[in-house]
């Protein structure tokens, strides 16, 4: 307590990480409670945080909350590492509690995203932090949150599957491309905010404790380690990643998620790794792909 | 009277049965006391002007309004008696996705109009675990064509249905899990003449058929003396005449009938 009241006077009158103690016990709190019923979505007192609702302040409350001095921190948005939202969240947490950050997937110990699970599998002792926009996955189809609330007690998951339905009888096959609705420990069906249905299967089984955060809706909820995580689908249409025919233009990824990135008004597009830490690691190690910029 | 005679076997056990059930708003305004027994395939027609309630006893029935006194209690599949509201939450709420139907007066209160017809007939199975979507598909166009809907139509959205179609929507979305039993919120409602003889036409068909119990709320006299077997007089919250349908239609006992009966336009 004691290095965190030198911290705090550091930070410039902030207590460490922003958040007041109380705020954070009262999240700790929802957090176990999230933790013991995996997928449930715990209600909490959100505050205000120094940025607008939709960039981050749930997962920034939680961070903020889970963080020590000893931890290190990453922060994504998108896969990457230098983008606007990871790179003022990162500065945010240097600032106001002091911890050392990285860009390193296997060095972090928080690891804050928005839209995608690192490449690099994570590992026992990792938190990883979800920024969630809508955290029930029923409420497109049901907007009263007492029926929501009733149906998810209940296990009435019938509807989710009527939203695949409706993909399949639109487009021949389940359209669903992120926020793809997924089973926890055979119970909640969870939104796993808007990551791409590509990460899906990373959250299955992992070793590291995967904690969701909401802050305009105020809602928390969270995976354990090594808890069973499903994709909904039908037995006559399984759930399928994306997979792409080109490979990274940097690194020669075969296996990651690609992003298109347009180069030139002529139509010229090349594929890149949208895991930036992944993407740079694989050019260490392996030899780089024939540069072709036009 | 034949016909309804021959759907009420001397032995038979009822199916639902309606013990002084209760619900009122203001003295007079609700339901005051009713009791009766349904029996399997057989059609009980409540009738009663506006405000008699008619659509308050529905509720009660259907597990939607809880009623401040009384019981309802139903025999289902595996003949085991439920008591309607002291049974858990989930199993109320599971008989209704499963052995019961409710339809509503207004389809779009029933349906829902943002997802295609066929998901519209899927739900109740997807919700009671069907999850082969060739199979929903198929239950999907088998329904429509049932309900004499083009199942060409099948990925259109209700918004698109006349009101007609809409409301034979509405019964295919109810009947794709064989129900035992179907509550129903004056089904002809809002609808034209010719509209409204071909869904009675279907529905007399639908129940004689697949041998459902309903619950038919009207108040035109016409709509219940060809689907019912039975009638319910409603006044004021209280059951004031029940019999036979002929004989409560050609023989009125109670002022109140008498003068329903009479009332009819070109009768």
């Amino acid at each position: 307590m004691s290095t965190q009241l030198a911290n705090s006077i550091d930070a410039g009158g902030y207590n460490f990480a922003y958040l007041d103690e109380q705020t954070k016990r009262m999240i700790r709190r929802g957090l176990l409670k999230a933790v013991a019923i995996p997928g449930y979505q715990v209600p909490f007192g959100g505050r205000e945080m120094p940025l607008p609702y939709g960039w981050g302040t749930g997962g920034m409350q939680v961070t903020a909350t889970v963080i020590g001095q000893d931890d290190t921190l990453k922060v994504i948005d998108q896969g990457a590492d230098d983008t606007t939202n990871a790179v003022s969240i990162r500065r945010f947490f240097a600032r106001t509690a002091g911890v050392k950050t990285t860009e390193v997937t296997t060095e972090a110990s928080v690891i804050q995203t928005r839209h995608r699970i690192p490449e690099t599998p994570l590992q026992a002792g990792q938190i990883l932090v979800y920024q969630v926009p809508i955290p029930d996955p029923l409420r497109f189809i049901e907007p009263r949150e007492v029926e929501t609330r009733t149906m998810h007690a209940l296990q009435e998951y019938g509807v989710m599957h009527v939203k695949l339905y409706e993909d399949i009888a639109r487009h021949g096959h389940i359209a669903t491309t992120y926020a793809y609705p997924v089973k926890v420990n055979d119970h909640y069906v969870m939104d796993p905010s808007p990551i791409p249905k590509f990460d899906n299967p990373k959250m299955d089984d992992s070793p590291a404790l995967q904690l969701f955060g909401a802050g305009r809706e105020k809602r928390i909820y969270a995976v354990p380690p090594f808890t069973r995580v499903r994709s909904l689908d039908f037995e006559d249409h399984p759930f399928e990643i994306q997979r792409w025919d080109e490979s990274c233009e940097f690194c020669g990824a075969t296996e990651s998620f690609l992003d298109e990135v347009i180069t030139n008004d002529q139509g010229g597009r090349i594929y890149v790794c949208s895991d930036t830490d992944y993407c740079r690691q694989r050019q260490h190690t392996t030899p780089k792909k024939q540069e072709a910029y036009p | 009277m034949i016909q309804a005679a021959q759907a009420l076997p001397e032995e038979a056990t009822p199916l639902l049965q309606v013990q002084g059930v209760r619900k009122l708003y203001a003295p007079g305004k609700g339901v005051d006391g009713v009791d009766f027994d349904l029996y399997p395939g057989e059609v009980l027609g409540i009738v009663g002007e506006s405000g008699s309630g008619k659509t308050t006893l529905l509720g009660c029935l259907s597990g939607a309004l809880m009623p401040d006194e009384g019981r309802v209690l139903y025999r289902n599949r595996d003949d085991r008696e439920l008591d309607l509201y002291n049974i858990p939450e989930s199993d109320r709420r599971s008989l209704l996705r499963t052995e019961w139907g409710v339809v509503h007066q207004h389809a779009r209160d029933g349906l829902r109009m943002g997802v295609s017809a066929g998901a519209n007939i899927g739900e109740r199975l997807m919700a009671v675990g069907c999850r082969h979507y060739g199979q929903l598909r198929e239950a999907g166009e088998s329904w429509l064509r049932e309900v004499e809907i083009d199942p060409a139509r099948i990925n259109d959205t209700p918004r698109t249905f006349s009101g007609g179609m809409q409301q034979r929507l509405q019964i295919a979305r109810n009947l794709v899990t064989s129900p035992r039993l179907v509550f129903m919120d004056e089904p002809t409602g809002g609808l034209d003449v010719s509209v409204q003889a071909r869904l009675l036409d279907l529905l007399r068909n639908l129940v004689m058929d697949l041998g459902l119990a309903v619950v038919l709320v009207t108040h035109d006299l016409a709509v219940a003396r060809l689907l019912s077997h039975r009638l319910m007089v409603m006044k004021q919250g209280k059951v004031v005449e029940h019999g036979l349908t002929d004989q409560v239609l050609d023989d009125p006992r109670h002022p109140y009938t008498q003068l329903l009966v009479s009332s009819v336009l070109g009768n």
